[in-house]
């Protein structure tokens, strides 16, 4: 007889061409699941993947939107590869976004009835500082008193919300704003350029390839970013090799702030406009999801970026169309990294089931 | 001293590219201490896993009580009465001794019965118990008594003692020594694994000595003395010798001078004053049984621990011992760890990717930040081929290469750089002998090129087939040197058991 509960072995060999199937393994196991919820709702599941996957991106418009939120994830997740392929689990790049917003705006706000071409550059700057300080913070209490950097940087988006919350409704509240918690709007020219007349996707869809681009060659091709992977592989080698540890996290923390910062910023100058409290509907968190669904890939996490984009829109649709919470848009991004940790472990690892005397 | 207990017949275990266990035969008898000793390697862990239900054997019976004896697991071991105290302790730190007795026992008991069974054995067995101080608080000795009871809470008829006085001071050997003599009187068993000779005569009855997985000699301990304990552990090991003096220079380049380092941890060997000298185009080799300091002493030496606490090391009149590793490597000094898979090379990366861990200022691998590729390959063919790796290219993985490819990979990276002083441990560990007799090769080739090779190994053949000088680390402490070609096996080997004459 066997055992009832299965053992995990680790495998002497994981499949590498399974490692590139992950991500659609868990993309399919993910629409199946959410075919079934969809019947359990008493929805036809075609209609509703359809309403929920299809739709949205039907139209120009759609298009446009889908790259409006696949920019800010796409840029997150990218500066987030730097820590995690480090080993390092920053996931407080939802508060790096929110200080590089409150930077990089405080400037828009400081210069709102200026126009003139310096302004959006140094926004965007003073939104990569924000960041970067921010995500600083963690690397500083992990390397000088050895915390945990999952809790210091997670503590600290709150933190960050909260002076965003503190700014909009009090110091930089709109005078002209009714008492709405909102800041005054940005002058046109602190505003990221939209690249099409009458969509909204924007100059931040430029700067985040941009930056992917360099990231993919400093990965692929720097010293800095072999000694990002060895450390992430192996402290001990890192150490052999001489590779100065320290110095890697802050550089890490301090990329994947300026990123998160950057995106916090494209936000606010770009779609919105203004400061006020809800700039992001938690791309900083989702962002992470992206990363590891793009398999910390500067390509893979393009289309991961633009797939996780895609239940954001369809989770509004779904509300539109079929009465549904958009919270499903959430249960669909769980399921993805449910399933991509799943497929993750029975890659590295199996189940066997012991025998029984 | 009583009948049989435990008959252990053709145990053979094999694993990839190595037999562990060779025909291993002998008999325990009951009511007795029974040590098994060899060197690290010899198979002693593999055994007592198998007695233990951790290991399956691959071929062979064991005999419980004149019974068939096979387990699956640790629990059913347990069940037909073996017990082990491993030698690094299970046990949950935050909690206290009695919470962690409680989550040690199979069946459901209260904590009035435990505590009334513990006071019995605490006084039977002299184990004093400080039942509500949490594991964190207690010595390494006081962890293994809390070991101890939670293993007689089960009552074994054998109990396997795993190097147990690896973490103990010797006031805490002597107090485990009486535990062990009242465990005997009432008629249980111990099996006693260890490579200390001096326990072995004073403590057990019979002893079965192992080597290269095989048995040597199962006899009672009381007519041996360490010294005829130490040459049947080792062998008759100074068969070839063909150490070659002629090119050594008496110009000493590397020098140290009055090492000491703390560690507060039970589990690492402090260093104590460690002193030794190299000369241009010696071999020296530092020998002994693992866990004695050898990797403590290589992370000082490579760099990547310059936490000392007193001492220096001196290199072409420079004082190295702050520096961190490639600052050392800039003087043209390199180093293979023991560890290939995660230390010296990343299993995850290609060849190619390994070179880089180890850079010297003559490589031409790194421009403005830019990784130059070409460079880094065209070094990894020249090592590939003149060091006969066997792999489908510098593209490979590391983790796809075989141990002894792998080393030779290594080693050949580090000695392509021509360097000035090479700290190399345990060179040959683990892998196949033919790789073994051609990295030997290359470093005696080394050596007579002028560079200056220090050895770590706890092979002692190894180290007298290559070396000039021997020196023996035991405890954190290293024996003055001893010309190789005039050394004394049992000299060697009383040194390695913690005996000093």
């Amino acid at each position: 007889m066997n055992s009832l509960f299965p053992s995990i072995v680790s495998r002497s060999q994981s499949s590498s061409l399974m490692n590139f199937f992950v991500p659609i393994i868990s993309i399919v196991l993910t629409l199946i699941t959410g075919s079934i919820i969809f019947v359990l709702l008493g929805f036809d599941p075609v209609y509703a993947l359809y309403t929920f996957f299809i739709s949205p991106i039907s139209s120009t418009y759609g298009i446009s939107e889908l790259f409006v939120k696949a920019t800010p994830l796409a840029l997150i997740a990218i500066g987030l590869s730097y820590c995690f392929k480090n080993n390092i689990y920053n996931i407080g790049a939802e508060g790096q976004l929110t200080m590089g917003a409150i930077f990089g705006g405080g400037i828009g706000i400081l210069f709102h009835d200026t126009n003139a071409f310096w302004l959006l550059p140094l926004m965007i700057f003073a939104g990569a500082i924000g960041g970067a300080l921010w995500g600083l913070i963690p690397a500083i209490l992990k390397t000088k008193f050895n915390t945990n950097e999952i809790l210091t940087s997670l503590m600290l988006v709150y933190v960050a919300l909260f002076v965003l919350d503190y700014l909009v409704v009090g110091p930089w509240k709109d005078p002209f704003g009714y008492s709405f918690p909102k800041s005054r709007p940005f002058s046109e020219s602190g505003r990221m350029p939209l690249l099409f007349d009458g969509l909204r996707v924007h100059f931040g869809l430029i700067i985040t390839l941009f930056l992917i681009f360099i990231s993919w060659f400093i990965f692929s091709k720097t010293i800095f970013g072999f000694q990002l992977k060895v450390s992430g592989y192996s402290p001990k080698a890192a150490r052999y090799a001489g590779f100065n540890q320290t110095t890697l996290v802050f550089f890490a923390f301090a990329i994947c702030g300026a990123f998160a910062g950057i995106a916090g910023l494209a936000e606010v100058s770009g779609p919105i406009g203004l400061l006020y409290r809800d700039i992001s509907p938690n791309y900083g968190f989702t962002a992470i999801i992206v990363a590891f669904l793009g398999r910390l890939h500067p390509i893979g996490i393009i289309f991961a970026s633009l797939v996780i984009a895609l239940t954001y829109l369809g989770a509004e649709d779904a509300q539109l169309f079929l009465q549904i919470p958009s919270a499903v848009g959430f249960i669909f991004q769980g399921l993805v990294l449910f399933y991509l940790l799943g497929a993750e472990l029975l890659i590295n690892y199996k189940l066997t089931y012991k025998k029984l005397l | 001293m009583g009948d049989t207990i435990l008959n252990i017949e053709n145990i053979t275990k094999s694993f990839p590219r190595v037999i562990a266990n060779k025909k291993v035969t002998f008999d325990i008898k009951k009511n007795a201490v029974h040590a098994i000793l060899g060197e690290n390697g010899a198979g002693k862990s593999t055994l007592v896993k198998i007695l233990y239900g951790l290991l399956e054997p691959d071929e062979g019976n064991i005999k419980l009580n004149n019974k068939d004896f096979k387990v699956n697991s640790p629990a059913e071991a347990r069940k037909q009465g073996i017990g082990m105290v491993f030698q690094h302790f299970s046990l949950f730190d935050s909690l206290s001794v009695k919470e962690n007795l409680i989550l040690g026992i199979d069946e459901k008991m209260s904590y009035s019965d435990l505590e009334n069974k513990l006071e019995n054995i605490s006084s039977r067995y002299n184990l004093p118990l400080d039942l509500d101080a949490p594991i964190t608080a207690l010595s390494a000795g006081e962890k293994q008594r809390v070991e101890i009871v939670r293993i007689l809470l089960q009552d074994p008829q054998i109990l396997i003692m795993d190097e147990p006085t690896s973490v103990l001071t010797p006031q805490e050997v002597e107090s485990l020594f009486v535990t062990l003599n009242a465990l005997v009187k009432e008629g249980r068993t111990i099996l006693y694994i260890t490579h200390k000779l001096e326990e072995v005569i004073s403590i057990c009855d019979t002893v079965t000595i192992m080597r290269s997985g095989e048995i040597i000699d199962t006899s009672s301990t009381a007519n041996q003395t360490a010294k005829t304990l130490a040459t049947k552990m080792l062998g008759q090991k100074l068969d070839d010798l063909k150490t070659n003096y002629g090119h050594i220079k008496d110009e000493v380049n590397f020098e140290v001078k009055n090492i000491s380092c703390d560690f507060n941890d039970p589990f690492l060997t402090d260093l104590k004053n460690i002193s030794f000298q190299v000369r241009v185009g010696e071999i020296y080799g530092i020998a002994g049984v693992a866990g004695n300091g050898q990797s403590e002493l290589m992370d000082i030496l490579t760099g990547e621990n310059i936490n000392i606490k007193s001492g220096s090391i001196t290199f072409d009149n420079k004082k190295i011992e702050k520096y961190g590793p490639q600052k050392r490597r800039d003087l043209s000094i390199s180093f293979v760890p023991e560890n290939r898979l995660g230390h010296s090379a990343v299993p995850e990366l290609s060849l190619s990717e390994n070179i880089l861990l180890s850079q010297f200022p003559k490589n031409n691998f790194i421009r403005n930040g830019i990784i130059l590729k070409n460079n880094v390959d065209d070094f990894a063919n020249n090592v590939i081929n003149e060091f006969k790796v066997i792999t489908p290219g510098n593209d490979a993985k590391a983790s796809s290469l075989s141990g002894g490819n792998l080393q030779k990979y290594v080693i050949g990276r580090e000695i392509s750089s021509k360097p000035k002083i090479l700290i190399i441990s345990h060179p040959t560990w683990g892998i196949d002998a033919g790789a073994e007799h051609s990295i030997r090769e290359s470093l005696i080739e080394l050596s007579q090129n002028g560079t200056s090779i220090i050895v770590i190994s706890q092979d002692l053949d190894e180290l007298i087939e290559i070396t000039h000088k021997i020196s023996v680390i035991y405890d954190g402490n290293l024996s003055k040197p001893f010309k190789t070609s005039e050394i004394e096996i049992e000299k060697l080997g009383l040194l390695m058991g913690g005996k000093n004459e």
